[in-house]
């Protein structure tokens, strides 16, 4: 497979993905903000929202305060916004068409109609008018994507780059989205475990979907270090950190051909050692190092994954 | 008549569908009968359907100096143009014969000139053509062809006579839209196929490919065949992801091939891999930054040096706009009888050259019936319509002849046939051309019909995509009498 191709495949599903995390993201805070109707602060629970997303200093160039109405913009239909939901659509299918040769019709006619739909007046009105339905218009047409990839492509290469591109993002975002709950809940390193919101994990775990399955899992007791530990260190649930990594590294060797238990290159490495550590690590360490500044490194360690991927697959393109 | 046709106005015009006023030729009959129920609220239905399945499937192209950047389908009327069998018959061997004529050309003058050097052909007009590369003189290419792909523009005068209007010798375009509008036909009108036998479209790719892998060099095993674009912005994007598509080939940009040894590879995931045939989509200025354009960002350098030792065939050759300059062009009939010995079986239309002194007084006089054309302009661009120009536009183009004559042709106006064409909710008179797409390969190979381009504007001749222009299918009917 070309090297180009080969990234743009990826990046093709890391912005659908990204999209799609913007969408529950924002979906979710703004139910949140109905539940705890007017006691709540809405401005403490917007900014760290744009805090998380690496956004501020961006987002104040363009807007005063951040609220609901400038979030939502700044995170859907802002074009200036490199990650807002149209940008990255918009992203998304322009590496679409640059290899539609490798992608299946279908593939491209449904990343196309999500495009049209958000370029759309339509989209406008109802992000206006009934916002729930726009995001989950958004989320679903990610899902239709993510389908119609796994039952109408070839599950070889190209595949397996597209994969590493969604389960990048995805752990990156599962991330994001504890760490801005942990801005809001864990002010400082001595509250950890204190001070429990129990509608807000509850936030949490909905902006992963991860709800209902936490709920099966705990029984309704929903207690932040047993969120983290969830989003960290589950094993089986899709958007649990582990799980991502795990899938990562898995598809990695696919590519190279390798066995799983040895690494034939950089990004394996890489991503083998982080597989490790998040396999074994436990809550009890997690919150001893501090649960904020996890979080951080895994970011950190999924970028040099990504960037050692780069310059074994993709870098003889510069 | 009734329903969508009731209204439609023949006037002075050669009609495609209609003989005269309420009588349709005879193989558009069967068309007109299963329309005739038809309303323009279902019309327009259907139309939309058609416009929705391209934007969907992303079936566009970029105009350029658009602020609205830049995708747009490109129109698609609904009635097709239909021809019949023996008429395609006449085109298709008028084709054939102009195509090797034009082969022979580029040979000739690429060796031993002998048609220069016989007077047929003033030595200047070759000599001064653009895009003639004195650096491939000599050059042998592979299997000795040098126009692969060409797309020829014919039209039809008063009298319904096909006439060839230009050669597009380089990259010729639009063949995508060919097999997307008979799907979308097949789609919306499936009734209409089973009552006509429309000879298919549908194998252009393979044949395409066959003729790619024809030319690649000698001794070489596995094949890799590629398709060059010049990116996601070119404005015919679409076409080359689409043909790619077809032939499950790899589309590649520039920065995909690297030269090494003298060897072409593209880079691959799995490292360098070994390119024999380049279907190209950009032409020579832009090929290879080394010999051509030193500012070329879409080329690859040293591509021509790989070209030249025969580790890599590019389709079309380098050098093949000579063939479809306008200057030369007006020499293709005396071509044909200097290598073929042979009359035109498909005429020219009249031209004046502006290098020709008498020719020139001519034009200058006459320049309200005429229509002025740059040598090597191609989309509708660097045009003068005469009889549609104010009369400073024709002082200025009047200036700019005189200015450069060897650049510039005339021809009388030709009032292209119409088709009719549903504009602003009825049917309406068009005018048509039609671009039929010839392969050669092992044997020339013609697609039945060709890309029909219409001019939606009202009155207006010019049928190109970037000026308004939009597209019928076009279908070449069995067994079907023609009234010609």
């Amino acid at each position: 497979m070309l090297s180009r191709v080969a990234d743009s495949l990826y990046w093709m599903s890391r912005y659908i993905e990204r999209a799609e995390n913007d969408a529950r993201i924002l979906d979710v805070n703004l139910q949140l903000l109905l539940d705890l109707g007017g006691e709540a602060d809405a401005m403490q629970h917007w900014a760290p929202v744009i805090a998380s997303l690496e956004e501020t200093d961006l987002f104040d160039s363009l807007y005063g305060a951040a609220d609901e109405a400038s979030v939502t913009e700044f995170l859907t239909l802002q074009n200036k916004n490199p990650n807002s939901i149209v940008s990255c659509l918009t992203l998304a299918r322009e590496n679409a068409r640059t290899t539609r040769e490798q992608i299946s019709s279908e593939m491209w006619e449904e990343i196309n109609r999500l495009y049209l739909f958000v370029q759309s007046e339509a989209a406008r009105k109802l992000l206006l008018s009934s916002p729930h339905e726009f995001f989950k218009h958004v989320i679903t047409g990610s899902h239709l994507f993510q389908g119609v990839t796994d039952s109408t492509m070839t599950h070889g290469e190209g595949w397996d780059f597209i994969r590493i591109g969604t389960l990048l993002e995805r752990a990156d975002s599962t991330s994001r989205i504890l760490d801005v709950k942990y801005h809001i809940l864990l002010p400082s390193g001595e509250d950890v475990g204190g001070n429990v919101d129990t509608i807000q994990w509850m936030a949490v775990l909905k902006s992963c979907s991860a709800l209902e399955a936490y709920c099966k899992l705990y029984v309704s007791q929903v207690a932040p270090w047993k969120v983290a530990e969830f989003l960290i260190t589950h094993q089986e649930f899709p958007r649990s950190i582990r799980y991502c990594i795990d899938s990562l590294d898995h598809a990695l060797h696919r590519i190279s051909g390798v066995d799983e238990s040895r690494y034939a290159n950089e990004a394996e490495r890489l991503s083998g050692r982080l597989r490790s550590d998040v396999d074994y690590v436990t809550i009890g360490e997690i919150f001893e190092f501090g649960l904020h500044e996890y979080l951080i490194q895994i970011q950190e360690r999924l970028v040099e994954v990504s960037n050692a991927m780069y310059a074994t697959y993709c870098a003889s393109l510069a | 008549m009734t329903g969508l046709f009731s209204a439609y106005k023949v006037e002075h015009f050669f009609d495609e569908m209609f003989s005269a006023p309420g009588v349709a030729r005879p193989h558009y009959r069967r068309l007109l009968e299963s329309f005739k129920e038809m309303g323009a609220a279902d019309f327009e239905r259907k139309r939309n359907l058609a416009a929705t399945s391209f934007l969907q499937q992303g079936v566009t192209f970029t105009v350029y100096n658009d602020e609205q950047g830049t995708e747009r389908i490109f129109p698609f009327d609904l009635i097709p143009r239909i021809i019949p069998a023996r008429e395609w018959d006449l085109i298709e061997r008028g084709l054939v014969q102009r195509i090797t004529a034009l082969n022979l050309f580029l040979h000739d003058i690429y060796h031993g000139q002998s048609i220069l050097r016989d007077g047929v052909i003033p030595k200047q007009i070759v000599w001064e053509a653009t895009n003639f590369r004195p650096e491939f003189m000599h050059f042998d290419v592979p299997r000795n062809i040098y126009i692969h792909i060409c797309g020829t523009d014919l039209i039809r005068d008063q009298d319904g006579n096909y006439l060839v209007l230009e050669d597009n010798a380089r990259c010729p375009s639009g063949v995508s839209y060919v097999l997307e509008n008979r799907q979308a036909m097949k789609r919306i009108f499936p009734p209409l196929f089973s009552e006509y036998r429309v000879r298919p479209v549908e194998n252009y790719a393979q044949e395409l490919l066959n003729v790619l892998r024809y030319v690649a060099p000698a001794g070489r095993e596995e094949l890799t065949v590629v398709l060059l674009t010049p990116g996601v912005h070119n404005s015919a994007y679409y076409e080359h992801s689409f043909l790619a598509r077809s032939m499950g080939i790899e589309i590649v940009e520039g920065r995909d091939l690297v030269v090494q040894e003298g060897c072409v590879f593209m880079r691959t995931t799995k490292g360098l891999k070994r390119v024999d045939v380049i279907y190209r989509r950009i032409n020579d200025d832009f090929l290879d930054p080394r010999v051509f354009r030193k500012d070329s960002g879409l080329g690859v350098p040293g591509l021509v040096d790989a070209y030249r030792c025969g580790c890599v065939s590019l389709a079309n050759s380098i050098g093949t706009g000579v063939a479809d300059d306008k200057v030369v062009y007006h020499f293709v009939p005396k071509m044909i009888r200097y290598y073929l010995g042979e009359d035109p079986i498909l005429g020219n239309v009249p031209t004046y050259l502006a290098s020709q002194p008498n020719d020139l007084k001519y034009i200058l006089e006459h320049l309200p019936e005429l229509v002025v054309k740059a040598a090597n302009e191609s989309g509708g661009y660097g045009m003068l319509i005469g009889s549609e120009a104010s009369a400073a536009e024709r002082e200025d183009f009047a200036g700019r002849i005189k200015k450069d004559p060897r650049n510039y042709v005339a021809q009388p106006i030709v009032a292209l046939s119409r088709s009719p064409s549903f504009c602003d909710d009825s049917m309406q008179g068009r005018h048509v051309d039609l671009r039929p797409y010839i392969l050669y390969g092992e044997k020339v190979t013609i697609i039945p019909g060709g890309l029909t381009r219409v001019a939606l504007r009202a009155g207006s001749l010019v049928v190109n995509s970037s000026q308004g222009g939009g597209s019928k299918d076009t279908w070449v009917v069995e067994g079907e009498e023609s009234d010609g």
